[in-house]
Parts: C-alpha cells; structure tokens; sequence
C-alpha cells in the first residue's frame, strides 16, 4: 500500500451475508484513489468497490460527467481505470474485469484534480457548444493550426494515461497452435458446443474471457440444469472438459479477432490477476489459432434505455445489477428502480428483492403478461405498467427518479408522473448479440424484428454460432444450439461426432424474449431540449447528437459514426450501437436494417501492444548479421554502423582522433600506402546454366554475351520503368557460369527480382540462381601498396598488369589460402577483392594484416569507402538515386546498349517523359568556401534571396570533406544539372546561413584514371 | 491471414507468401511498336476487383516458386491454384480471365503474335482446338503468361 497510510475501510456495507462465488475467509486489500479497501478473493474490482457503496469511478471523455459502473464485464463503457504504478501502469482497464488480489492498486482517470472535484466538468455547463462533430466545426480551419489543436484536444479529452518515460517491464509470449474447433466463449452453449465437439476426440479450444467459465449463467440463481443449480451444472461440465486430453480450455482469454481462412487471435491475461507474479510466467501469451471450425458463443450485451440521466452512477443495467448480487454477493442499491421492456429485467427485480432492497419495477409496457411478471408481483414488488423513467437525478449518484405514464414507444408522456427516491436503477432495453467475432470476419448480419436485434447469418468462414449471439437467448434453445454446433464443427472438421444431442433438463424462469420497441425516452420537453439522454456513455454521445448529426445530412451510418464519434470509443459501442441505429432511423424515417450496421473490427476489447509484440522487441525484434572478420574490427575499436541487417565497420578510430580525424587518416591511406576493406557484405549470386550469358543481357543494360571467361564487367539494372535498380560486378567464371555482385542492403531484392523474370516471363530460359553471399568473405585491398602486400603475404600468380589486367578474375593462392581474385576498383586505386571460402575470412584479414604492416596497410570502413568513391564519382545505388533515376540522368548512356533488341527498361526510357529538361541530373558540387561541407539531403536554389516557398533545383545526394583534393566535395542531382557545369547554386540553411557552391562535373580526383595500375 | 496452397509445398501461411499482384498481363517487347499510352497501361494499371481475382503469388519463404491463384477478394476464398504460364481450369476463373479488358490491349495482341510465330513449325493439325489453343498461350507472357 504504499506510503499512503490509509485508514482500511473494512466495513464492505453493500456485501450480503452469503451468496455468491467470492470467498469470504480471504479478505483481501486494495487501494482506489488512495484510499484503502476491502473486497474477497473473487471479486472484480467493481465488484468489491460496489460493496463498498462506491459507484463513482470516472469522469466522462468530452463532459466530464460523472460515471459509474454500467455493466458486469468487457461491455463496461464507463468504468475505466488506470491499474497498477510506475512502469507497470495500464491505463484504461474495465473495473469489471479486473480481478482483485491483494495490493491492488486503481486510480480513476480523466479527472482534475480529483474525481469529485473536476475542473474539466465545466464542459458540461457548455455543453451547448459541444455538439456533434464538435471537433470538426471548431478546429477545423486553419488546416495549419490542426497541430496545435490536436495537442490540446488529445490532451484534454484522452482516455487515460500510459505509463510516462517506462519500457513495459513486464514478459510477453505467443503461442502458434492449430485446432480442429475453436470455441469462443464459455456460456451455456460454448460448454455444451466443446463438450459435443471434444467427445469426437477433436482437438477443441475452449477460451472464455473471464475467470471462470459459465458466463451468465453464473449469476442465475433461479436456474437448476439437470437436478442440480446452473454452478453446480457448470463444474461438472468443466471437469468432464478437463478430462479430455485434446480439450484445451483457456479461462481469462479473449478471442479478439477473427482473421481470413479462420486465423484467430486469442489474448490470454496469465498473471494479471496474481499478487505474487511467478517469474516463469509471462504476464499475457497471444494465441495465434488456425482453427478448422469455430464456434462463436460469445453471448449478448444487454442494452441500456436512453432517458434523460440514464449515464449517472448508480444507474446499471439490469443484467449487470443481477450478476453483482447473485455472483459477487453484493447489493448495489438499497432503494432500486428497475426500468425495462422486457421479462428479462423482471429476473434482476426478483433477485433485488430476495437480497433486501425496496424494488419498484417500470415497465415500458402497457399490457405485459407471463409467469415472471406474476412472480414478481407474488413477491411484493410495484410494478408500474406503461411507465418509464422520464428523468434520473442526482449529484455524483443517481438520488432521485420522475416516472412517467408514457405512450407505446415512450415518445410521449400521457398521464401522471411521479417522483421517487433511489439509489439503483437498473435499466434494460433488450439484448444485442455478441456478433462481433462473426462481424469481424466479414459473416452478414440480419435484422430480427421479434428480438429487436441483428442477429449473424452468412458467413464466408468455416464457422457457426450457438446460443445468445445468435440470437437465441433462451437457455433451452441456447445448449441445444451450442451442442449441435458442437456436433457440426466436429464433423465438419472431419471427425465422427455422436449425432444424438442430450439436452439437459432444465428449470428455468419462463419469458418472452420480444422487448418493446422504445429507443428514446421522452422527458417531457422537446426533442434534443432538456437534460441529456446518453447513447454511448464512453464517447459522450447523446440521442440528440444522433439526430442533429442527420439534419445536418450526416444519413449513412457510417458517416454518423464518424461525424459523432458514436460507437469509436475503446469499447466498439458494445451497449450503444443499435439504441443509435434505432434513433437514427427514426430521424431519417427509416427502419433499422435500412440504415444498416457499421462492420466491427479487432479488436473484441482493447489487446496489449506488449502481447502483440511479445519477444519481438529489442535486439529479438530484427537478425543481426555479422562478417568473419567482425572479431577483428571489435578487437580494434572499430565503430559500427547498420546497412541493412548487417553490422558494418565504420571507421577505426585510433586513441584521441575524431571522426573526422579517423576517416581523414583512412581515406589518405587508401590513396597514399593501402587500405584494407571487410567487402563480405556485397551481395553475391551465383549464375549458372547454358542461357546464364543471355539472361544477363536481358537483365542488365549493356551487353554480356561475349564477355570472355575470367572477365569482370560493371552492370546496371533497371526496373521495367526504366529507373536504376542495383549495379555491380558480375565476373564470367565459366561458359555457363557467372558471378554476380549487388549492393549490400539490394541483393535479396536482386536474387527475388532475377527469379521473377526468370519464373514468370522467360521460363524458356535454362539458367539457375544461388544465393552465395554467405559462402564467401571478401577483403578489399585498394591503393599503391596493393600488389607489394599481396606479394609479401605469398601469392602464387603473376600480378603484372598484362597477366593481371583491370577488370579480370584469376584463383590463386594466398599464403596458402585458396583464392579468387577480382582485380576490380571502386576506389581508383590499384585494387584487389580477395574472395576466400566464409570460414577463412577471418585468417585472410590477419594475414594482409601482418604482410602490409611494413607497407603501410591501414584498415578502413564504409564511411572512407564513400568518400573514396565520392572523390571518383561513382554512384552508390540508394544514395544517388532514388527510384526515379535513369541512367540518361546519371550521364550513364554508355552502358546502356543501343543494339539490344531488349532488356528490362529498354522500352521505358524511350517514353517521352524520359527527355525532359527538368529531370533531375546528377552533377559535382565544389563549395566556395572549400572547408564547408554541405549536409546532405540539403536543397539546391539558383537565388536564395527570392520569397518563401522558394523554387527548389534538387538535393545533395552524398557530401563528404575530401583530404586527398583537399576540399569538401559533393553529389547532387539537380533540375537540368547537366547544362549547368560552372553555374553558382545556393542552398540556404535552417539557421539562415546560406553556402555557396559550383556545378562541376562529378570526378574530383584523378580524371583521367591513371591511378588504377598502381 | 489466408492458407494458400503452395503447389510444391503444400498449404501454408500467408506469411510466407509475397504477392506478386494481377496475372495475366503481357509484357510488350521492346521493338513492338506500342504508344507510350498502351505501354503506360502495362507498366503502371493493375485491376483492383470486388469479386474473383487472378494474382500471381510467389512462395517467398519456402520454396520461392511463383504460381498463380485466382482469389474473391470479397470471402478471400482461393478458387485455384495453378502454374505459371497456363490459363485457369475452373469455370469462374477462366471467364475472368477472358473477360479481363487487358485481352485487348495492344501489348497482349503483340505477346499474342510473337507467341504463334514461335509456336507455328512445331504446330501439328489440331485435334482438340480448345486444349491447343490453350496450350498456345502458354507461351511466355510477363506476369505469368497468358
Ligand atoms: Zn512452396
């Protein structure tokens, strides 16, 4: 508990002496809003809080009104609370499915400074002024200022806070299964379904979201199944589904969302509801289920009535008040008003009755009659025929009540009207299935004009629904239904199910289950005057929101939805959708299934991200990839930098030097004695087959079939749209056999584009592809040294020029290591990229190591391979472009073939769009002043004094200082770059500082390439 | 998330799968004297049906072999699994494909002739024309083929 030394209040006045399935020989303590209570094992929290009379638990998202519990479980729109402290706070949590352990820790949110007092209620004195589409009207313009409002807006009306500055500490898991049945939800029909289904020996997933199994039923007290009360009934079907070893049955888990070809998403909360957190378990597991079959028993939610001040605490539905009686003990009001129009909520007047409170049933119904309804006049309870609540008030709770004679429909009072006090009411309009799971996967919904509700019909997923959520809410019908589906599923999964379904005997309460059609209670005044009638209490939706929302021509429930925020909250409008289908109906003059259903997505209830994410967070989220000579650049304080997946030295700072001092000495080497370059990560594709040399002619730009064995050529390849894709080197090894080299991050692309056009389009061609990347390490050994270090580390070849030449392979061995030799340069320098066999990689890297120490062999990595490169101007695919680069923009024509009859990009670069002026052209840039390097990604203006927005020319594309020209050099590519060599361009900073520079060509050292023979 | 029936590795998870977007769409050679229009339908349009689709599908994750499905985008229910180059078997796929408007474009026409042009000195008298014609089209055509 804290430092808070709160006095306990141990007083639980609201708890009956006995019923329900809490336990009360283990109190247990918790702490809401600071103060300390009592509540037992088996509690929710709003359960526990009920029996400590406490019904307010949170302010309202737009008025902040005073909220209450509304419902018993994940229907609950109201009760939202913050759990737990420091990083393990969560926000936004159902009061009614938290379950209570010890050292529970709640605060309710959306209130400041406290919930009693709140200065956001003021909201609600102007409540004129937040009508529906509130946001849109008044924040709308100026579209630049949106920004700002929505700051203040998410700031002043977000539900709930996450933790601040924290990394969830808590341990997530997933689970991959595959079933045969799938059964959501674990109600009377869901058991009866797993039972029916498990006895075929199908592989069965029960999973109900709550505690224990049973759902409503564990709340009927006037319900005996076989002989025996419905928990009894309930144990013995769960020990029987415990019994079965292919039975898996899955308590405290959602099934939150229903995927193509019956990919289900299940959230298992493991530790939530434990003091202590064992360290071995993960607090929640997400089940990802492929399931054969589902059977969706998910139940119903039960409607509220919209009156005038049906959303203050204490007003419940009617369901709800008879699950906190008869499953928590507790009695939520002692003076109760029930409100209905139907039998059912006579049930809950029964059980507020036997538990003590003064009951007064209003029933919407002029005539209604049946065994319930005489039942509860038997037992003394005032039932006021053809009335309704006209209006609830109170302050912080409901007190007092106006009950009116009303018409048919409640539009209208038409006789007395009385005032009463109270403390409960407990409301019901009627029950909506649980279609949600069914809706998700796109199942169609029908319209029921006996049960006043959409119920599932077809569906495109091998699935079937049982019991409430498909509309039959009668119990009899409901374990009939859930054992056939049981059966069904079974059988359809391919198992041999018992056809013959044993209905349990059953004594239950008999009832209609055809409510009255009522969906807005009048209160007298005219429509949309008076206090507010609540549609969804979680978005602060009223019914007269719903109306003005359709004269001002918002028709389409989908828009409606939009324009009044109705039914987005996080609980998806579980209790309020149809009541605002109803009234928007009724404003348009239309009927409910004409105005239609908005479609429910995943997820059922709100699913945490840390589940979703589980262990794929961290150094888990993505593979690392390292060289074999990584060891090496570790040991000798190599920085790292990541190109795609792979880990990449960056630069080797020696003691005290700087980058930029680290590179300097780098790039120097390079040119000056030698540098030596980990290259393993190039990309590298083994070509092979009789077609190999005409495939690459067909997928590279210029010519390769008659490139001689041993010879390496540079190659371009576009996409179809003509734009630059990947280049690299690609070396004839033999007749029918080549080695390709890509970028670094582009060779999986490479490989995956390659077998495209070779499965898709030229099947004819016998060519086959292998990725070898891994297979070899490469060293690049690069600068005037090369030759002297590859002669002092033993290399059986003649290395002159003539034997040797620029742009050939030769296999050799070096100091005793079987090698390939790739005399290729992207340096300028004399160059050699020594392929050896993976494992060897690290054993080549110390052996030039050692053999150019006397020669100066310096160690480099990528950031002085850039400014190698840059100093040459050679392109970097990536950096220089960008996906709308064609070669004619790089001033690359000569390797695009003009004699081909084809390749990849051929066609496209002769569309008339590809000669335009304005196209953006690769040029060098020098800076005026030579030691200012201009970042890049900065844009290029002709005149930096002209007026915001200014005419943009293009972007620097690579930027670096260059020690061996002595000056900072650059890349960029630039509106017709080309036709402006020796023109000034500027480009204006954010600090508005402006650098000068001029178009050059790109190749700012050795131009004429003397330097490739060493 | 779909199970799709890989032809070489049985039914897997959409997972491994990458899509590969419409089939059918022929690739205009570059010599065909096609207009940039014609050539820009083939480059940048793909058809985005409410209803049966047939989309090429590579085994990414497996055995990186491409093949073709013909797929309602409206249930995700998947018709046909067939290889690359060949036309579709059942009914409702086959009529798609006919139907599609891309059978008149000039880049098809094109792939068309270059098709019976190859197809020609092998070619003996028909005895079944529909199976031959069928079997015409299997010549090469970007996207899978005809
Ligand atoms: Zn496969």
């Amino acid at each position: 508990m804290g430092l808070m030394k709160a006095k306990p209040a141990a007083q639980q006045m609201r708890r009956r002496s006995s019923g329900g399935r809490i336990d009360r020989t283990k109190p247990v303590t918790f702490t809401f809003d600071g103060r300390s209570y009592q509540g037992y094992e088996g509690d929710t929290l709003a359960s526990a809080l009920l029996a400590n009379n406490v019904h307010l638990l949170g302010r309202s998202f737009k008025y902040h009104r005073p909220r209450g519990i509304v419902g018993s479980g994940s229907e609950e729109p109201n009760a939202l609370i913050r759990l737990g402290r420091g990083a393990y706070a969560e926000p936004n949590l159902r009061a009614t499915q938290i379950e209570l352990y010890e050292g529970l820790y709640a605060e309710s949110q959306n209130r400041t400074p406290s919930l009693k007092f709140d200065i956001g209620a003021v909201n609600s004195l102007l409540e004129r002024f937040f009508p529906a589409g509130f946001y849109y009207k008044t924040f709308m313009w100026p579209a630049s200022m949106w920004m700002t409002y929505e700051h203040v807006i998410r700031r002043a009306a977000g539900l709930g806070r996450v933790a601040d500055d924290h990394n969830d500490p808590d341990r997530y898991e997933k689970a991959h299964v595959h079933c045969d049945v799938l059964v959501a939800g674990g109600g009377a029909a869901g058991l009866m379904a797993a039972l029916h289904a498990g006895r075929s020996g199908a592989r069965v997933i029960l999973a109900d979201e709550q505690n224990e199994f049973g759902g409503w039923l564990l709340a009927e007290n006037d319900t005996r199944i076989e002989g025996v009360d419905a928990n009894s009934w309930i144990a013995g079907m769960v020990a029987d589904l415990a019994a079965m070893p292919e039975v898996t049955l899955l308590p405290r888990t959602t099934v939150f969302g229903y995927m193509d070809h019956n990919y289900l998403t299940l959230v298992e909360r493991v530790t939530d509801h434990l003091a202590e957190r064992p360290a071995h378990l993960p607090r929640q597991r997400l089940w990802k289920v492929r399931a054969g079959q589902t059977v969706l028993a998910q139940g119903a939610h039960e409607r509220p009535l919209v009156f005038s001040g049906n959303d203050l605490p204490g007003v419940m539905l009617a369901g709800a008040v008879r699950h906190f009686i008869n499953r928590f003990g507790v009695l939520p009001g002692n003076r109760a008003i029930v409100v209905t129009n139907n039998d059912d909520a006579y049930r809950t007047a029964i059980s507020l009755n036997e538990a003590g409170a003064n009951v007064v049933v209003a029933d919407l119904r002029i005539g209604a009659s049946g065994p319930l309804i005489t039942a509860a006049k038997d037992a003394g309870i005032a039932v006021m025929a053809g009335h309704a609540v006209t209006l609830a008030d109170g302050n912080h709770r409901v007190a007092r009540v106006e009950i009116s004679a009303v018409n048919e429909g409640a539009t209208q009072i038409t006789g007395d009207t009385v005032h009463m006090d109270c403390d409960l009411i407990a409301m019901s309009g009627g029950l909506s299935p649980a279609v949600h799971l069914h809706s998700q996967a796109r199942g169609k919904l029908a319209w029921d004009d006996r049960t006043l509700c959409f119920k599932p019909s077809a569906t495109h997923e091998a699935s079937f629904n049982a019991g409430a959520c498909n509309g039959s809410f009668d119990l009899g019908a409901a374990l009939r239904e859930g054992a056939r589906a049981g059966v069904k599923a079974a059988t359809a999964a391919g198992f041999k199910a018992f056809t013959s379904i044993e209905t349990p005997a059953l004594d239950t309460p008999k009832q209609s289950w055809r409510p009255l059609a009522a969906w807005k209670i009048t209160n007298g005044e005219e429509p949309g005057r008076g206090p507010k009638a609540f549609v969804d209490f979680q978005n602060d939706v009223t019914a007269s929101d719903v109306a003005l929302a359709a004269r001002e021509g918002f028709q389409s429930v989908e828009h409606l939805k939009r324009y009044t925020t109705m039914g987005m909250a996080t609980d998806q409008g579980k209790t309020s959708n149809i009541n605002a289908l109803a009234i928007l109906a009724d404003a348009l003059g239309s009927e409910i299934p004409e105005v239609g259903t908005t479609t429910f997505r995943m997820p059922y209830t709100p699913a945490n991200i840390g589940a979703i994410a589980a262990r794929d967070i961290g150094h888990l989220f993505d593979p690392t990839r390292l060289t074999r000579m990584d060891e090496w650049h570790r040991a000798n304080g190599a920085t790292f930098e990541h190109v795609g997946q792979w880990m990449r030295a960056w630069y080797y700072p020696q003691e005290g030097e700087t980058m930029a001092e680290a590179v300097n000495r780098e790039v120097l080497a390079a040119r000056t004695t030698a540098g030596l370059l980990d290259a393993s990560t190039l990309g590298k594709i083994d070509i092979r087959g009789p077609d190999a040399a005409e495939f690459l002619n067909r997928i590279y730009t210029n010519s390769w079939l008659r490139l001689g064995i041993g010879k390496c050529r540079y190659g371009l390849m576009l996409k179809d749209d003509g734009m630059i894709m990947d280049d690299g080197v690609t070396t004839r090894l033999a007749e029918d056999h080549f080695h390709m080299t890509t970028t670094t991050g582009g060779a999986a692309g490479v490989l995956d584009w390659m077998e495209e056009w070779l499965q898709t389009e030229w099947p004819d061609l016998k060519v086959y592809l292998t990725s070898v990347t891994e297979e070899w390490s490469v060293a690049t050994l690069s600068g005037p040294n090369a030759a002297k270090i590859l002669e002092a580390a033993g290399i059986d070849i003649d290395l002159g020029a003539s034997s040797f030449p620029f742009m050939s392979m030769q296999e050799a061995h070096l100091g005793g290591l079987p090698v390939r030799i790739f005399r290729i340069s992207f340096t300028g320098e004399l160059s050699y990229e020594i392929n050896v066999k993976a494992r060897h990689g690290l054993a080549l890297w110390t052996l030039l190591m050692k053999a150019g120490t006397d020669f100066g062999i310096t160690p480099y990595g990528t950031e002085a391979m850039h400014v190698l490169r840059a100093e040459k101007g050679f392109i970097i695919v990536g950096q220089e472009t960008d996906g709308s680069v064609t070669p004619p923009d790089l001033n690359m024509n000569w390797i695009v073939s003009d004699v081909k009859a084809d390749f990849i990009g051929k066609r496209a670069l002769a569309r008339a769009s590809m000669s335009y002026d304005d196209r953006k052209q690769l040029v060098g840039l020098m800076t005026t002043d030579s030691q200012r390097v201009i970042p890049e990604g900065a844009h290029a203006v002709i005149d930096p004094d002209q007026p915001m927005p200014m005419e943009m020319l293009g972007q620097v594309t690579s930027s670096y200082y260059s020690p061996n020209v002595g000056a900072s050099i650059a890349m960029a590519m630039l509106k017709g770059g080309h036709s402006m060599l020796g023109s000034k361009v500027y480009f204006p900073m954010l600090d508005g500082d402006v650098i000068e520079a001029e178009i050059v060509e790109p190749m700012f050292f050795d131009a004429k390439g003397e330097r490739i023979n060493g | 998330m779909l199970i799709i029936n890989c032809p070489h590795c049985g039914p897997r998870e959409e997972s491994e799968f990458a899509c590969g977007g419409e089939a059918h769409i022929a690739r205009p050679l570059a010599e065909n004297s096609i207009s940039d229009a014609e050539f820009a339908d083939y480059l940048f349009l793909r058809d985005n049906p409410k209803g049966l689709f047939l989309e090429r599908w590579r085994h990414s994750a497996g055995c990186r072999r491409w093949f073709n499905i013909a797929r309602d985008t409206v249930s995700h229910e998947i018709i046909e699994v067939y290889p690359m180059g060949a036309l579709p078997r059942k009914k409702d796929a086959l009529a798609t494909h006919a139907a599609s408007w891309r059978r008149d474009t000039a880049a098809e026409k094109a792939a068309e002739r270059a098709a019976q042009k190859a197809q020609k000195p092998a070619q003996k008298p028909a005895q079944k024309p529909a199976r031959q014609k069928a079997a015409a089209k299997k010549a090469p055509g970007k996207r899978g083929g005809k």
